[in-house]
């Protein structure tokens, strides 16, 4: 037997152990071996997830100087800020598996590295802070919550921490909604638009349909992913078009309609089109976001440096 | 001028002096030079809009017009708020915005350590209740301008231009006018002269530490107890009264 044979039959073995681990549905630490594959796709995922909780401040922060009573800006600013923390917290997660933040952040600059589409739409006026909140976070926590049993540890355990606050902030963004929709006439035709706009974006969050989705067969093995696009986008729609009633707005969507004998809602055509334009950077804001990105990283750049320099005089002395 | 209209007009400043740095903190969100740091900057806005939640309120009460914090804080002009220079200056560089902090934080510390033995009660409670935040603030800008100044070359000069371009706002922190006499009178207002020299030894040793000269020019800037501001601040007010202005029948 030579080397290369002992190392594919060590590599096998180890996959076997892996593989059974996923399946009896035990969680996977850090320091237990993973196969490279397996790896890759987390850091895509976790960093792409992590670069969305931040690329996402700028939409609301759009807002926060603006926002009409002081305890609608101390909301709004405690919700980016817990945004922001779980970007810290993702990037913490993703770290684990061998990847530094700085390279991350390189990633997400040079656009090798994701983030959710739906942050590269516009907050036109103070409703959509509401419609962020309501669908952006409702969306959000229907994905979060099914990766809560995702097999990697770290992924799952910042998920559980991370969908307590999402619930939250999808509470408060409904309460503006209801506010604005019982409001004036202007506030109520404020939160009609904001609904036009970001119902369709909110449900490609969850992306392409079932058939057309690359690369979910291994996650699926792996229990990275526990329920396919088409199952998490019809548990948001089903929730989501009663609370719309509830506060007297409608869903823009003339093929909407309940479906008994599924028991759910039936919904439109979702302009896949526009995703995949999106997708692949010509939406309302991608560029805006990335150069805000890049600028903010430089403009700081001097401050960082400070801090390097000054750690290492410090640390000589 | 009676003593209630006087702790109105005091109580005022002060909760216009958190209202607009928490203005200006916020504008920070989403552009901190790391992740970490925006949300430090976030956290203080916070404290500050918290804290002039209660400032405000009071004064409404205390003004007896019914007027609340949303009130006095989205419907006054710039020339009806009472908010120190220092808090409305722009955020300029991260250095900027540090610098300002301290000053004000070291301010904001002997102020309110002294405030606490204010014969008014809700003052004396807030003050307090307040201190711990205020050292927080206090000790990361310090932190930081130490920092910036023995960093870099760039740091350290961006950090001495800060100190610089903001000396001639300090010294209307510690103006005192009949509002002030009054009511240190009745042992509510704190004695600003007696503070001043608190906050200069402070200062001096930050500054000392992190290897900044000190300004020597002796020009202050003062104006805001008579609601005199720098151009800046119209503008900082018509971007947040916004909503408030254009839908004046509207309920947030
Ligand atoms: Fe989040
Ligand atoms: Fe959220």
């Amino acid at each position: 037997m030579n080397d290369t044979t002992t190392i594919n039959a060590k590599e096998e073995a180890l996959l076997a152990r892996f593989e059974e681990k996923v399946q009896n549905g035990d969680a996977i630490e850090p320091r237990d071996w993973m196969p490279e594959k397996y790896r890759k796709h987390l850091i895509r995922q976790i960093s792409q997830h992590a670069h969305s909780e931040v690329i996402g401040m700028q939409p609301e922060g759009n807002w926060v100087t603006r926002a009409p009573s002081l305890r609608a800006k101390q909301i709004l600013l405690a919700k980016i800020q817990d945004e922001g923390g779980h970007g810290l917290y993702l990037y913490s997660a993703c770290e684990t598996l061998g990847i530094s933040r700085e390279e991350m952040i390189e990633q997400l600059q040079s656009g090798k590295a994701k983030y959710s589409n739906i942050f590269n739409y516009q907050t036109l006026n103070w409703a959509d802070i509401g419609a962020v909140g309501w669908l952006v976070d409702g969306a959000a926590i229907v994905n979060q919550v099914s990766l809560q049993r995702t097999s990697y540890a770290p992924y799952s355990r910042a998920m559980v921490r991370i969908c307590k606050e999402e619930s939250f902030h999808q509470r408060q963004g409904y309460e503006i909604m209801a506010e604005m929709a019982k409001g004036t006439p202007e506030q109520s035709e404020m939160a009609q638009d904001a609904l036009n706009r970001w119902w369709w974006p909110s449900l490609m969050m969850f992306g392409p349909h079932d058939g057309d989705s690359p690369r979910s067969a291994d996650a699926f093995r792996w229990k990275i992913k526990r329920q396919t696009n088409d199952e998490l986008r019809q548990k948001f729609i089903d929730k989501t078009v009663q609370q719309a009633e509830v506060i007297g707005l409608t869903i823009p969507d003339p093929d909407l309609k309940w479906n008994e004998e599924k028991q759910c809602y039936d919904y439109g055509k979702i302009n896949w089109e526009e995703f995949n334009q999106v997708i692949n950077g010509n939406g309302p804001c991608n560029k805006q976001r990335i150069d805000h990105h890049k600028r903010v990283h430089t403009e700081g750049a001097w401050v960082r440096e400070a801090a390097e320099a000054y750690r290492l005089k410090t640390q000589n002395n | 001028m009676t003593q209630q209209e006087a702790l109105f007009q005091y109580t005022l400043r002060l909760g216009d002096t958190s209202l607009i740095h928490a203005q200006r903190l916020s504008e920070w969100c989403s552009n901190g030079p790391i992740l970490e740091e925006d949300l430090a900057l976030t956290n203080f806005a916070l404290d500050f809009i918290g804290r002039s939640q209660v400032l405000l309120t009071y004064a409404g009460a205390l003004e007896g017009k019914g007027r609340t914090d949303d009130m006095l804080a989205y419907r006054r002009n710039e020339r009806q708020y009472f908010n120190c220079l220092l808090a409305e200056l722009p955020n300029g560089d991260f250095g900027v915005t540090m610098v300002r902090l301290l000053f004000l934080a070291a301010f904001e510390k002997e102020l309110f350590t002294a405030l606490q033995n204010s014969e008014d009660e809700t003052l004396a409670a807030l003050a307090k209740k307040t201190l711990k935040e205020v050292r927080y603030h206090l000790e990361h800008a310090a932190d930081w301008v130490i920092r910036l100044g023995n960093g870099t070359e760039e740091s350290h000069a961006r950090v001495q231009k800060a100190v610089n371009e903001l000396w001639m706002f300090t010294g209307d922190m510690f103006d005192m006018d009949e509002t002030d006499k009054l009511l240190i009178a009745a042992d509510i207002a704190v004695d600003l002269s007696t503070i001043k020299t608190k906050w200069d030894n402070y200062i001096s040793g930050v500054l000392e530490a992190a290897n900044l000269q000190q300004p020597t020019s002796s020009y202050m800037q003062s104006g805001s107890k008579n609601a005199i501001h720098t151009e800046y601040l119209g503008h900082l007010l018509g971007e947040m009264q916004y909503l408030q202005l254009a839908y004046p029948y509207a309920k947030w």
